[in-house]
């Protein structure tokens, strides 16, 4: 996206009305412009030098950098940008720019020669009388010059533009092309002349030039201008001759485009007279040069017909998802600089016939005329469509995430019964009957007696059933509880619960340790000292189916979330283990 | 020994108030007795409690006088009972050094008459400084008048005297269990398991780094992303096509052959292989026709649109190649709705820097249905952009060359206090669709966004090289956390 540097005071000026930074930032946003930079020339100055120093900004002139779309070639000058902002706060109307009416025997000529098909064959014309510079226009309209040849010229090798003092010149002009050695002439800023071979020797060390050689450097023939006296205008695409060169003083400027892009050639001209026109006694009003080909075809540029494209009010509406009248789309249009005037279309339905204006090159299609709507209707107030989608459920997208990382420090993952016998969550890990303990009415076998309110037996049980397994084992399971529950209708809930155990021929209590951490590290918990709410700490603690001295209880942000520790040899015994066992259990549904 | 009588001590005695006679009454060294006090109290035995003792010791010339007699009573004794001596001669028999104070205060104590003979002026003298230096070698108290004379002269300096009182711990026993780290098979099988007492766990520190496996934090995020794309009723794309010719790349989204991103300085053209072997005539005739000058309603670029500019192959610089492959395909069918996304790589031909990589990942969905509107735009970005956390979304126009309109999403960013630019999206352009064949009413409408910039926004990480690419941080990859994307 190019950006454009404009002095606030003199933008604010043009939109005759002052903004706030934060204000103008949001009309930009709401017309699709940004401004990305606020700085000054003397900052700009001392990036470039890479100079420290603060200088005193108040003193400073501001100056806003402005982001503008791609093909919005309009917007590349302060002008442009006033303009449009002008027209979409309906301050100003859309300006209807013409050609003046001259005769065609008094219009000036361009006659091209047949030699300059083969190196750059097209030249575009236009003069724009009696214009009135102050320093910062002449600025202003060196820098479009520039712009214009760094974006849409593609650096000049589709099109270059040469302004010229038309008083210093005499039409009719012709447009040469010509072996480099029969070029001669003073060049801008240099005070001797140079023959164009010269020349391109002499500019190879310049820095801003020497990128542009390359464009006709190994062609036999080099384009050029000349006028009646054989004055040089330019060689496009590098230089300007200094005879003719513009000033601030310039009443009539002449400006030649040359092109190997014939549509982008006519764009670059538009843009320069419509914008630059402005200035002119007669505003908006362009004098046109005919173009004259060796063999016989006459062109005058430039063309500043506006295009006239018809847009069903229908697609409009239906394809930004609103429903406007005709009359609004027209308004909106309006402010967008496109004519528009509503119109019957056969079916009865309304359509709308719009004249894009010679500055608009990028409307190709209605469909730009749609987005113009959209933009000045406002995207954020157009309503939106929820598709059908559906959302996961949160705990369960939490656990399986949990699942894996635990597999992936190493451990199997095992899924037991939620089932089990009343003295396996008691009396077999050294416990009371806990009391909130759902109990099955009707059991078929003890197996089923309880629901379980920990995860501890059926992982025991899993050990106690493998023991001519290798050790060591780690197994983990991922599962629910459930707890008796006042708040619950029925009395009862579920927890969702991450159990491991390590078992082998010592208790691996530090690898246990460690698991504990890790878990607090994926879940993005800090480990913190005893007391602080903020993360997670480790104290001793005295549970009867852990080891004294080695079982600990886990605070996460300032709640108890679970035990781990090495797993009572007594428990073991009860459950048929003859291996050390190192147990964590821990309540995941605080980590949510 | 000196456990056994601690722990003794204290089964019949409720303390030790000073390890320090404690020692002494009993003969041990007190550095001993230190040692097994620390140790018990480690396990929990006894509980120790610091007492401190200011004490004076003697200096090395301290030492010297308790053991060899002070200087004024060496050089008193070297000066015969009766008659005199030269001072040159009694200097001769001295140390030099004793000489010299024992001349000072032999003199002062009037023992002496000092001249250039030197003769005794009393008979005896008694040897105090050598009692008094003695007697603090041997602990005992000394009155402040002495004290300070021996500390003038720099023959006693004081020291800090550290024991402890003891009482009995938590965990007292008359006999100290046998200490263990862990639990043992071994343990187990003889079932001395009753009688260990585990070593004191330090539960204040952080266990060992945990032994295990790490994903990658931006594919975490992009497994969160394809899921939330999956909930949303999108499909996959196939994209493991990183070598794409021009024509789909550029031509076929009406991005013209001039446009800036075809530069050399944006996109890495390929040598090997150079150019793509086959292309879809009738359609490239299509899209040949829609750049030059229009038709499907457009006035075209107006440009010569070449084949040679068209066939260059490259490496993708957006999946949005593999999306115009995918809607042509769909326009060779009879007509159904889809819903596709990718997430894969694509390459700038950029400068690498805190922000930029010559290659990233790029997230792509688009919605390819009869009669969608800007607003099904709308709400489908929000839609995808609240799972993502970012409920607030606001939109600027903007240009794309094959998307109109075009807009960019913005989310406001709590933490920066400002508007953020999160995503491109658009509804692509008829003189992109009605080449492929698609029917005029069908609209598709699409968004994309990078995968790295959400991912730093996400892990706090502002230099992308840190996230991706070789010169990642392994220990961030390791330390990072689950990515909970889309799913709270």
């Amino acid at each position: 996206m190019p950006t454009v540097s404009v002095g606030r005071d003199r933008l604010f000026a043009a939109l005759g009305k002052s903004y706030t930074k934060e204000e103008f930032e949001d009309l930009c946003f709401c017309f699709g412009i940004e401004l990305d930079d606020v700085t000054t020339e003397k900052a700009i100055i001392r990036k470039e030098k890479h100079l420290d120093e603060e200088g005193d900004e108040n003193d400073e002139e501001v100056i806003y950098k402005i982001e503008v779309p791609a093909n919005r070639y309009d917007l590349l000058c302060l002008e442009g940008i006033a303009q449009a902002l002008r027209v979409f706060n309906k301050q100003q109307e859309i300006p209807k720019y013409t050609l003046s009416d001259v005769s065609k025997d008094s219009m000036l000529q361009m006659h091209v020669k047949p030699e300059t098909s083969s190196i750059r064959p097209y030249v575009f014309c236009a003069v724009l009388r009696d214009i009135s510079f102050d320093e910062a226009s002449y600025n202003s309209f060196i820098d479009l010059q520039d712009k214009l040849h760094q974006n849409i010229c593609r650096r000049r090798t589709l099109v270059a533009i040469g302004t010229h003092d038309l008083d210093t010149l005499q039409g009719p002009f012709t447009y040469e092309a010509l072996p480099p050695s029969h070029i001669n002439f003073v060049p801008l800023k240099q005070t001797r002349d140079f023959t164009a071979d010269e020349l391109m020797e002499f500019y190879k060390s310049d820095l801003k030039l020497k990128k542009y050689l390359h464009i006709i450097e190994n062609s036999p023939l080099y384009p050029v201008l000349y006028d009646q006296n054989r004055t040089v205008l330019s060689l496009p695409p590098i230089i300007n001759g200094a005879h003719s060169a513009i000033t601030l003083k310039t009443k009539n400027v002449f400006i030649e485009c040359t092109a190997t892009d014939l549509t982008k050639a006519k764009i670059v001209l538009n843009t320069m007279v419509t914008i630059f026109s402005e200035y002119c006694k007669r505003k908006y009003q362009v004098e046109p040069v005919e173009v004259v080909y060796a063999d016989g075809r006459s062109y005058v540029y430039p063309d500043l017909s506006a295009y006239n494209m018809e847009v069903s009010l229908s697609y409009i509406n239906h394809t930004i998802g609103v429903s406007l009248e005709a009359e609004e789309v027209t308004s909106l249009l309006n402010r967008m600089q496109l004519h528009a005037e509503r119109s019957a279309s056969a079916d009865n339905q309304w359509n709308i016939n719009v004249l894009v204006p010679p500055t608009r090159s990028d409307v190709l299609h209605p469909c730009d005329v749609m987005e113009d709507v959209a933009i000045a209707y406002g995207y954020n107030n157009i309503p939106k469509r929820k598709p059908a989608s559906v959302k996961p459920l949160a705990l369960n997208e939490f656990s399986d995430l949990m699942r894996l990382e635990i597999a992936m420090n190493g451990f199997t993952e095992v899924l037991t019964w939620i089932l089990c016998s009343s003295k396996e969550i008691s009396t077999m890990l050294n416990r009371q009957t806990d009391k909130s303990t759902a109990v099955v009415g009707n059991p078929r076998t003890s197996d089923f007696e309880v629901v379980r309110t920990t995860l501890m037996p059926g992982i025991l049980k899993t050990i106690g059933h493998n023991k001519d397994h290798p050790k060591p084992i780690k197994i983990y399971e991922v599962g629910d509880v459930v707890l008796l529950d006042e708040k619950k209708d029925v009395g009862a809930s579920c927890r969702r619960r991450l159990a491991a155990l390590y078992c082998g021929a010592n208790s691996g209590f530090e690898l246990i340790h460690c698991l504990v951490d890790r878990i607090m590290e994926v879940i993005g918990t800090p480990f913190v000292p005893v007391g602080d709410d903020t993360g997670y700490y480790i104290q001793r603690s005295d549970e009867p189916e852990f080891l004294l001295g080695r079982q600990a209880s886990i605070t996460h942000k300032g709640k108890h979330v679970g035990t781990f520790g090495i797993v009572h040899p007594e428990v073991l015994n009860n459950f048929d283990i003859s291996d050390p066992c190192s147990f964590m259990e821990i309540d995941i549904e605080n980590f949510l | 020994m000196a456990e056994e009588a601690i722990l003794g001590y204290l089964e019949k005695n409720e303390q030790i108030s000073d390890s320090g006679n404690f020692a002494a009454e009993r003969g041990f060294d007190h550095n001993d007795v230190v040692n097994v006090i620390k140790s018990l109290h480690g396990f929990r035995y006894i509980d120790a409690q610091d007492i401190k003792r200011e004490t004076w010791v003697l200096t090395g010339e301290g030492k010297k006088y308790a053991a060899e007699g002070s200087p004024e009573v060496q050089l008193f004794l070297a000066v015969p009972a009766e008659g005199s001596i030269s001072k040159d001669e009694l200097q001769k028999k001295l140390d030099p050094a004793v000489f010299k104070i024992g001349c000072s205060q032999a003199g002062k104590n009037k023992w002496v008459e000092m001249g250039k003979q030197v003769s005794r002026k009393v008979q005896n003298v008694e040897d105090k400084v050598k009692d008094l230096l003695l007697q603090v070698q041997n602990g005992h108290a000394l009155s402040k008048e002495e004290i300070s004379s021996l500390k003038a002269r720099k023959l006693i300096v004081p020291q800090t005297w550290k024991g402890y009182s003891v009482r009995k711990g938590p965990n007292y026993a008359p006999k100290r269990k046998k200490a263990a780290t862990d639990l043992t098979r071994e343990n187990l099988q003889k079932g001395d398991w009753k009688e260990l007492e585990f070593k004191e766990y330090n539960f204040n520190a952080k266990g060992q780094p945990a032994e295990g496996g790490h994903l990658h934090p931006l594919l975490k995020v992009r497994k969160q992303l394809k899921d939330i794309f999956l909930q949303m009723g999108f499909e996959e794309m196939p994209t493991n096509n990183f070598v794409e010719s021009s024509f789909w790349n550029f031509d076929a989204l009406f991005q013209p052959q001039q446009h800036p991103a075809r530069d050399s300085h944006d996109t890495f053209f390929l040598e090997e292989p150079s150019t793509t072997r086959e292309l879809p005539e009738d359609y490239v005739e299509r899209v040949k026709r829609v750049h030059e000058s229009g038709g499907y309603g457009s006035r075209g670029y107006g440009y010569e649109w070449k084949r040679e500019e068209a066939n260059k192959n490259l490496l993708r610089t957006h999946t949005t190649a593999v999306s115009s492959r995918m809607l042509k395909a769909l326009a060779e069918k009879p007509f159904a709705p889809k819903k596709y996304f990718s997430i894969d790589r694509v390459f700038r031909n950029e400068a690498v820097d805190r922000t930029h990589l010559a290659e990233f990942h790029q997230i792509e969905g688009l919605v390819c249905d009869r009669g969608l509107t800007l607003g099904d735009l709308i709400g489908v970005l929000h839609d995808f952009f609240s799972r993502l956390g970012m409920s607030k979304l606001r939109f600027k126009p903007a240009y794309n060359p094959y998307t109109e309109p075009s807009m960019e999403i913005f989310s406001y960013h709590e933490g920066f206090g400002k508007w953020v630019e999160v995503g491109n999206s658009g509804m692509f352009r008829p003189e992109m669709l009605l080449p492929m064949g698609l029917p005029e009413d069908v609209h598709v409408i699409a968004w994309g966004l990078s995968l790295e910039r959400p991912t730093m926004i996400l892990y706090g990480i502002d230099n992308i090289r840190d996230l991706f690419g070789h010169k990642v941080d392994l220990g961030l990859i390791k330390r990072n956390p689950i990515c909970r994307l889309g799913i709270s």
